[in-house]
Parts: C-alpha cells; sequence; structure tokens
C-alpha cells in the first residue's frame, strides 16, 4: 500500500495580512508560510492508516518558503519518504498547483501508482477545495471530499471513507482504488514531533527532488489578479440607548422597516 | 559536557551504570526508599511511577517500563519531592527531566492542547499562538514610559524579561503595568527586549521537551549577548529558575532576578512610597519556583506587610507544603487532561483554602497562578469570593494616595 499526501505551504494568518504598493499581492515583508492545517490532518490519516494497516507513506510539497521545515517535521512524524517539487513558481492559484501536483504525479512511477492520494479538503487559499478534485480530474482518478475517516479494505483494492454533511450527517462511501481523498480531519488530531526527533530526521534523512515538467505553464490559463483588499468593514453597529419604553418602541421600528415583524 | 549537571548526560546513557560517572547520578543512587517523596507529591495517589519507584526500577534495570508509561506526565515539577527528601537529591532538577525527556520521546499520543502549545512555542515563541509581532504591544497602555532595547539599544541597569503569559494574558499584562509602575517609582533604570523576546522555555524542558527548551535557550542568550545590561530581573517564575540553573549551559552568566525578591532588595526604598492604607487580609500562594526551589519565602510576605493596613494571613499549606498551581512542567496545558482522568486540579484544591482563609486578597508571584486561580474559583462557583493579585498589582495599588 503507497500512500501519497500532498503538502501545500499557505499564508500564516497568526500575522495580520497586509495588501502590498501594488495593490494586487499579499505584502511579503512580514509574511511567514505554514503547513495548511487541513494537509496536517491528510498526513496524520496517512500516519495513522500505516500504524493500522501498514503503509509507505510519501509526502509531496511544492516549493514555498520554509517548506523544508514541514517536510522534515513530516518524516520524523513517520512518513517513509518527502518530495520537494522544484522551481514550483508555475503561477498562483489552485489551478497552476493542481495542475503541476498532477503532471509530477503522472511523470513518476513511485508516485503514479500510489494507491490513495490525501490532501485537506480546502486550504486558507483555497476555501472551494478545488485543488484535490482538480489532481483527481487530471489524474483521471475518482475523488471524494469532507472525509474525516478513511480505511483501506482487507482485499486492499477499494477503501471506505467517511464524508461529513452539514446538521451532523455522516456518509459512508466505497471507493476503488487508486483514488484521491479531500481530508476535512484526521481521525486524531495531528500529532505532535518532540524537536529532538526532527532535529535527528534532519542529521540522517535528506529530502528529495523532483522538476517541475517543462511543459508546465505554457497552456495553463492564469489568473490574473485585478486587485487585493482587505474586507472592508460592515455597517457599525447602531447602540439604542434611552428609557426602556423609547428603546422597546426604537427596536419594533427598526425591525418592521427590515420586514422581520 | 558538563558534569555539573546530569541534565547534559546523552538521552541513551541512563542507566545505572552512567549514573555512576555522575555526582549527581551518585547521590540518586544513594536513595533509601523511604517514600516521603511519593507522599509529598500533588498526584503522588494517582502516578504510577513517583520518584521513589523510578529509583528502584532504574536499579533493577526496570526503567524501559518507566519510559513508556505515561505516568510522568502527570508531574508539575513542583519540587515538592525535591524539598522533602532526607538524603537530598535533586529530583525536580536532575532526575525527572532525564526520565520524562525519555518518556516524552516515546509517548505515542500526547494531549491535543499540549501539542498546540508546544508547536506554537516553537514557531511564535509563546505557547498561546500569539503573533510575535505583538509581543510588546501592551507596553503602549503601561502609563510609564518603557524602554524597548531594539529601538534604542543604549547600555541600561536592568534588562527585564517580562515573559509571554505577562506580555500576552490580559490579567498578565495588569502585572506588568503595575511592576512598570514600581520600577519606575524606584528609579531603576530599565529596558525590556520587545518583540525579541521568547518563552525561556523552563516549562517545555520540565515536561520533557527538551529539545524545545534547547533551541529557545539558544535563541534568547543570542538576543541577549546583542545588548549591554548589568542584570536581568525577570517577571516569570519558571524564567528565572531557566537563566539560574539552565542557561549556563550556553554561556549565560548575568546575575539574575525574580521580580518579587528584586523589589524586596529595594524595599527600603519602596516603603515611603507606599502611602495608600489597603485594608486588606492577604493570604500568600508561595509559586513552586520561586517558593521551594529558590526559598524565597519571606520576600514577597515582607513587600505585602509594607503596605500599610494589610493584615497577611496564612493558608494552612504554606512555605515548604504550598500546593502547587498545577501549571508547572507543562501541567498549564494538560488541564483537560487532568480533567478527563478524573483527578481534581491542583488550582481548585488551592483556591479552597485560600477561601477559607477569609483573605479578601490571594497573592501570588508567578504568572501562571492568576489565570489559574481565577478559573478555579469560577469552576467552584466561588469567583469574587477571593481576589487573585499578584504582589505587585498590591504593591502597585498602594504606590497611589
Amino acid at each position: 500500500m503507497d500512500i501519497l499526501v500532498l503538502l501545500k505551504m499557505v499564508p500564516d494568518v497568526v500575522e495580520e495580512l497586509q495588501v502590498d504598493a501594488s495593490g494586487k499581492a499579499l505584502d511579503t515583508e512580514f509574511l511567514r508560510m505554514i503547513l495548511s492545517e487541513q494537509d496536517a490532518h491528510a498526513l496524520e490519516q496517512a500516519l495513522l492508516l500505516k500504524e493500522r494497516q501498514g503503509a509507505r507513506v510519501t509526502v509531496l510539497a511544492r516549493e514555498a518558503p520554509e517548506v523544508d521545515q514541514a517536510l522534515y517535521e513530516a518524516l520524523a512524524k513517520g512518513a517513509d519518504r518527502a518530495v520537494r517539487i522544484q522551481a514550483a513558481d508555475g503561477g498562483a492559484g489552485t489551478r497552476p498547483a493542481a495542475t503541476q501536483f498532477a503532471q509530477v504525479i503522472a511523470g513518476d512511477p513511485v508516485f503514479r501508482g500510489a494507491d490513495l492520494i490525501l490532501t485537506g479538503t480546502q486550504a486558507n487559499d483555497d476555501l472551494d477545495g478545488l485543488l484535490a478534485p482538480l489532481v483527481a480530474h487530471e489524474l483521471g482518478l475518482p475523488f471524494l471530499g469532507i472525509v474525516v475517516s478513511v480505511s483501506i479494505d482487507a482485499a486492499g483494492g477499494s477503501a471506505t471513507a467517511v464524508r461529513e454533511y452539514p446538521g451532523g450527517v455522516r456518509g459512508e462511501f466505497s471507493v476503488a482504488l487508486p483514488a484521491v481523498v479531500g481530508i476535512q480531519a484526521a481521525e486524531k488530531s495531528p500529532r505532535y514531533v518532540p524537536v529532538a526527533k526532527v532535529r535527528a530526521v534532519m542529521k540522517s534523512a535528506s529530502i528529495g527532488k523532483v522538476e517541475a515538467s517543462g511543459i508546465f505553464g505554457q497552456a495553463m490559463p492564469q489568473i490574473e489578479v485585478l486587485e487585493m483588499a482587505k474586507p472592508a468593514a460592515a455597517g457599525k453597529a447602531a447602540m439604542v440607548e434611552g428609557p426602556i419604553e423609547a428603546v422597546a418602541v426604537k427596536l419594533t421600528d427598526i425591525l418592521s422597516e427590515r420586514g422581520l415583524l | 559536557m558538563s558534569t555539573s549537571s546530569g541534565a547534559c548526560l546523552p538521552l541513551e546513557e541512563i542507566t545505572l551504570d552512567s549514573f555512576s560517572q555522575f555526582p549527581e547520578g551518585r547521590r540518586v543512587l544513594t536513595c533509601i526508599q523511604c517514600g516521603l517523596c511519593a507522599g509529598t507529591c500533588p498526584y503522588g495517589d494517582v502516578m504510577d511511577y513517583p520518584p521513589r519507584r523510578i529509583i528502584a526500577m532504574l536499579r533493577a534495570g526496570l526503567i524501559e517500563r518507566v519510559f513508556t508509561s505515561d505516568s510522568l506526565l502527570n508531574c508539575v515539577a513542583c519540587y515538592a519531592c525535591m524539598a522533602k527528601c532526607p538524603r537530598g537529591i535533586q529530583l525536580t532538577e536532575v532526575l525527572l527531566p532525564l526520565v520524562k525527556e525519555q518518556v516524552f520521546l516515546r509517548l505515542p499520543e500526547t494531549p491535543p492542547e499540549l501539542n498546540k502549545a508546544l508547536e506554537n512555542t516553537l514557531r511564535y515563541g509563546n505557547p498561546t499562538g500569539e503573533s510575535a509581532r505583538k509581543r510588546a504591544l501592551w507596553v503602549k497602555t503601561a502609563g510609564v514610559p518603557i524602554r524597548l532595547l531594539p529601538e534604542d539599544p543604549r547600555p541600561v541597569d536592568v534588562l527585564w524579561f517580562v515573559e509571554c503569559q505577562n506580555s500576552y494574558h490580559p490579567r498578565g499584562q495588569d502585572i506588568s503595568r503595575a511592576t512598570a509602575r514600581l520600577f519606575h517609582a524606584l528609579g531603576v533604570d530599565f529596558a525590556i527586549l520587545g518583540n525579541e523576546e521568547k518563552c525561556a522555555g523552563e516549562c517545555a524542558r520540565l515536561l520533557g521537551e527538551t529539545g524545545l527548551f534547547d533551541t529557545l535557550m539558544d535563541y534568547n542568550v543570542a538576543v541577549f549577548r546583542n545588548y549591554r545590561f548589568n542584570r536581568i530581573v525577570t517577571s516569570g517564575a519558571h524564567a528565572y529558575d531557566a537563566f539560574k540553573y539552565q542557561y549556563s549551559r550556553v554561556g549565560f552568566a548575568w546575575p539574575v532576578d525574580h521580580v518579587t525578591p528584586f523589589l524586596a532588595q529595594h524595599l527600603d526604598s519602596l516603603r515611603p512610597k507606599l502611602t495608600k492604607k489597603l485594608n486588606y487580609r492577604v493570604t500568600y500562594h508561595d509559586s513552586c519556583c520561586l517558593g521551594r526551589h529558590n526559598g524565597f519565602y519571606e520576600e514577597p510576605r515582607m513587600l505585602l506587610q509594607a503596605i500599610p493596613g494589610v493584615k497577611l494571613v496564612e493558608m494552612p499549606h504554606n512555605r515548604i507544603n504550598a500546593i502547587c498551581c498545577g501549571g508547572g512542567g507543562g501541567g498549564m496545558w494538560l488541564d483537560t487532561y487532568f480533567k478527563a482522568k478524573g483527578y481534581e486540579r491542583l488550582s481548585e484544591r488551592r483556591v479552597k483554602e485560600a477561601v477559607r482563609t477569609g483573605a479578601e486578597v490571594l497573592a501570588t508571584s508567578c504568572p501562571y497562578e492568576i489565570s489559574r486561580f481565577e478559573d478555579a474559583l469560577k469552576v467552584l462557583g466561588q469567583d469574587g469570593k477571593v481576589a487573585v493579585r499578584d504582589v505587585t498589582e498590591v504593591l502597585a495599588e498602594a504606590l497611589e494616595g
């Protein structure tokens, strides 16, 4: 059983994001990149599968600031192999990212042979959750998203995945392997790896590199950013003050003005 | 590699054989198995391996069993066992961190709230995951000028190491504002590191996450070396311990004080300024680091009694017998874990005693205690029965008038 986990670095929103002078991009002065939280869950789900049913886990990530730290942490947590896609600057947005992942996977026999491809079902720069379905589409594989639990069936040819729906409803699906699965949350919260273990891995292991395909980007529809802005503050709250009777009259007026009474 | 502290032993050498090559290790092996350590341990009743049994397992060659138990997650590093040991064995200082490091490396799973705190501390330099760039924001509300060394790097007498809780937590910031006003009133020449300061890391070390501690120690010492100052005074009781006992391993050689004993040294100058009469009954909680570990029992009490009108009352467990707030050694981020195991939270045990004294103020001197005790009072439905306030807050209140 080979599991491939696609990892992506996204802007860390602990730091306040600023738009740069061009008005079209994030100011990179204080911008830090962090592993997408749901990708960390995808890795955890892969490691749980490895511990439970045996598997070889490979993590694959596009080049980005601090990506090596994330890859070494993945190795320290139990991933067997970490690979970074070189020269990943093939354009911003989810579409180029998905195409590049798909091309790299299709071009490498080990990646191509993966039984299961896991990644976060969303990321803070991909709230539409398009990365996983686009990768699946380009590879011609089935896709299942918003998944909170995966197990490989005994024969190994299919997996059972639990998908979340609104209102606490869950659906259980059987999916033929190989498949791409978007993880909403792993069965357990992602494990912690002691700093000493990460340091040891940095000494003993290395990160593999794979070149992005030369044809990448030529025919790729690119998103052109026209303007980037912080959300404008909506109308401010109005404080209704005065004696209780007057406040009550004002409140009923406000509610009926808006057709709520 | 230093032989003065067993904490420098390579990980794999923790056996009976290598222990006997180090003076502190040899002392561990003089244990008479009296069990005072387990008896005084606040979680001794629920621990599979209190210090006495750890030493017995070590002697029997069965230490691996201790390493693979999660028993030591319950250790809140309160120094009670070490303070009571009739053989003077450095339990909390040497033995427990070594064993806990091995336990931590082997734990198949650690509680999520703890994981988050550790990841945050590594990435942002504080356990709550606040932006490192916001560490010094509280300074704007201090009411007195506070020099930030990165902006004004002239030499200074006192480098005040504020620590995480007192930089970010709203109640911790109250302590920082009070401390700044006291320093100002005393004419102390002080400055802070602002956003360049990171967690001193002592709780990570006493939890067993020594790699994280080493990373933070290396970082902070490198930052200290960029500035010229005569001494460090810190608001963190745990930071005080880290600087005093651990940082020397990487060349830290500055004199260090905690704010409370530092103010006590200046009591003659401070006393005439404490003019406002505060008619409080005050009970003082000895923090583990300042009390049992460093013997600062009288300094905070002297400060409180210098305030006109303050009447000091004692809880049954005071000084060497004080009950830990439960926040040390990672306990700050294990409340949910302890609760899930069905243990009584130590902070709740402690505030029950404080309420029974009839005191209006429960005075503290470690940054963890304010939020822990205030939360415990709320959980127990005793909110408002006693006000939890840092010694510096009570002193600063007495400045007015």
